[in-house]
């Protein structure tokens, strides 16, 4: 494979890790907390794919409606039995519990499922093209195009509606958020419910690009996601996009020149570089409080 | 009947009880102030009005409303808005953003338009100001912006906290003439200050807090003459 198919591979992956890492970076900059089980959602939702499309007979796009909405559903379900109590509690408390959900829902995973991967057909039907030497897979067209729309749709989200502009005064100051009306429970089980969907669009994009799901199919991914926001600056929406396009395009890169044992490790170089040179993400922000 | 009623109010933050059993009563169109030291319980019971902390015991009715069982957020469309200590505008937004989330309740876009214009006319610097990023304005731009996202709730009764502190004296003076102008168009407001000379000034009645207590009340004309608050608060 030449330079250009390795850098679209990249792009491929990197926009798989971008809309996992936006929900990282929704969930963080809104309720405050890393999301440590936002991995297994991505599992969650392959598995749901698989099932509807195999099991069931249904066609791709019933699939994936249903990945979304089961996604959407767990996530807030989560964030109301799991986190929600612990608004208060130290951080801490919050990361370990959100560590446990993760080995929870693996673990129902493998009770359900074993350890086992299942086979999954590409939800995406398109076929490939070629333009001159080049080819393109349907998975690469339809991956790439799916992220640049969300990532638009978003962005329009956030700036222009009403939902969009609570999410944005929760995230900077939830007492001043309620003394203007805005209901910061239901703003951050929004904020939960858009993140697990995306993970669902991700997780439907990820198994058909690779063909497999397992118990465990999130975690790596799932961290990387989170190497993905924290490079980009954690909080930071175009951040999330950029780290995780960026990390795809260094891991596909690593893979093909360099090694492929190493990839990983160098992913994690890239980032511990990074964050030694700019402490706050490549678009983060260090908020200065003005008093 | 009072407008804002507040009875035997009494308020923890964890082990320590900052409010010990607290009443005082606000009617419609006066300027109600709470004065007193640093660690008096001020900002504690505007916190406890507008639900962002609980109440341990008492009552806190507004216009025949039990407050304390209220979530914050259900508590602006009642009409009651909140200038919080610090100003606590969003930093990140522009100035428009600010006053648009003022009237997050709100539904009717031209009513929302009108209020701006209104906020305008009352802060000219807003308007000049208003797709400037909130936390590039200097501290006297963000009081107005504070005080402006409040008015933009189109409130029967404003609680302000401290919108003096840490302003140049030309600033204060500002402040307190717009608090003056919110009052004469029928708002009221119930003023938290640490600067009880001006806020006496202006007021009708005022309240003196002393660790958690209401220690003395009264006519702020009196109150200003008054030898105990002229040596403890007023620096003479």
């Amino acid at each position: 494979m030449g330079f250009i198919e390795q850098l679209i591979n990249g792009l491929n992956l990197g926009s798989i890790y971008a809309l996992m890492a936006l929900g990282y970076t929704m969930v963080y900059g809104i309720a405050k907390m890393l999301n440590f089980a936002h991995g297994d959602i991505i599992m969650v939702g392959a598995y749901t794919l698989s099932l509807v499309m195999t099991n069931l007979g249904m066609p791709p796009v019933v699939a994936i409606l249903a990945s979304v909405i089961v996604c959407s559903v767990l996530g807030v379900t989560i964030e109301k039995i799991a986190y929600k109590p612990l608004r208060n509690a130290s951080p801490l408390t919050v990361l370990i519990t959100a560590i446990g959900v993760s080995y929870f829902l693996q673990s129902v995973a493998l009770l359900i499922f074993g350890s086992n991967k299942r086979k999954v057909d590409s939800a995406i039907t398109m076929s490939g093209i070629k333009i001159g030497g080049l080819e393109l897979t349907g998975e690469s067209i339809v991956t790439l195009g799916i992220t640049i729309l969300i990532m638009i749709g978003l962005t329009l989200f956030i700036k222009k509606t009403k939902i969009g502009k609570a999410m944005l005064a929760v995230s900077e100051d939830k007492g001043a958020a309620q003394l203007m009306g805005i209901n910061v429970n239901q703003t951050i089980s929004i904020t939960f419910a858009i993140g697990s969907a995306l993970a669902a669009v991700a997780g439907v994009l990820f198994v058909s690009s690779y063909g497999f799901v397992g118990p465990y199919t999130g975690s790596l991914p799932g961290i990387k996601a989170f190497v993905a926001a924290v490079l980009g600056g954690i909080g930071s929406i175009p951040g999330a996009m950029l780290g995780g396009i960026l990390l795809g395009i260094i891991e596909s890169l690593s893979k093909a020149y360099i090694s492929t044992n190493l990839s990983d490790a160098i992913v994690f170089a890239v980032l511990i570089i990074v964050l030694l040179v700019k402490p706050s993400g490549l678009l983060g922000k260090i908020r200065m409080d003005k008093v | 009947m009072a407008m804002l009623k507040v009875e035997n109010l009494e308020v923890c933050y964890g082990m320590i009880q900052a409010i010990k059993g607290i009443s005082f009563e606000v009617n419609e169109g006066e300027v109600i102030a709470l004065i007193g030291a640093n660690g008096a319980g001020k900002t504690t019971i505007l916190h406890t009005i507008t639900g962002l902390l609980g109440a341990k015991a008492g009552s806190i009715t507004f216009e025949g409303a039990e407050l304390t069982k209220t979530p914050a957020h259900k508590i602006v469309s009642m009409g009651m808005a909140h200038v919080p200590e610090g100003r606590r505008i969003f930093q990140e937004l522009t100035v428009l953003e600010n006053l648009k989330l003022g009237a997050y309740t709100r539904s009717s876009k031209s009513e929302i338009e009108d209020t701006i214009q209104m906020v305008y006319s009352k802060f000219p610097r807003l308007k000049e100001r208003k797709d400037q990023i909130a936390g590039t304005l200097s501290g006297g731009e963000q009081q107005m912006l504070a005080m402006g996202r409040a008015l933009m709730s189109h409130p029967k009764i404003i609680l302000m906290d401290e919108p003096s502190m840490g302003l140049s004296p030309l600033y204060v003076n500002e402040i307190f003439k717009i608090i003056e102008e919110i009052s004469a168009s029928g708002t009221t407001v119930l003023l938290v200050e640490q600067n009880a000379k001006k806020a006496l000034s202006i007021a009708n009645r005022a309240y003196v807090l002393e660790t958690g207590k209401v220690v003395l009340e009264g006519d702020a004309k009196k109150l200003i003459n008054d030898d105990s608050i002229k040596k403890a608060y007023l620096g003479e």
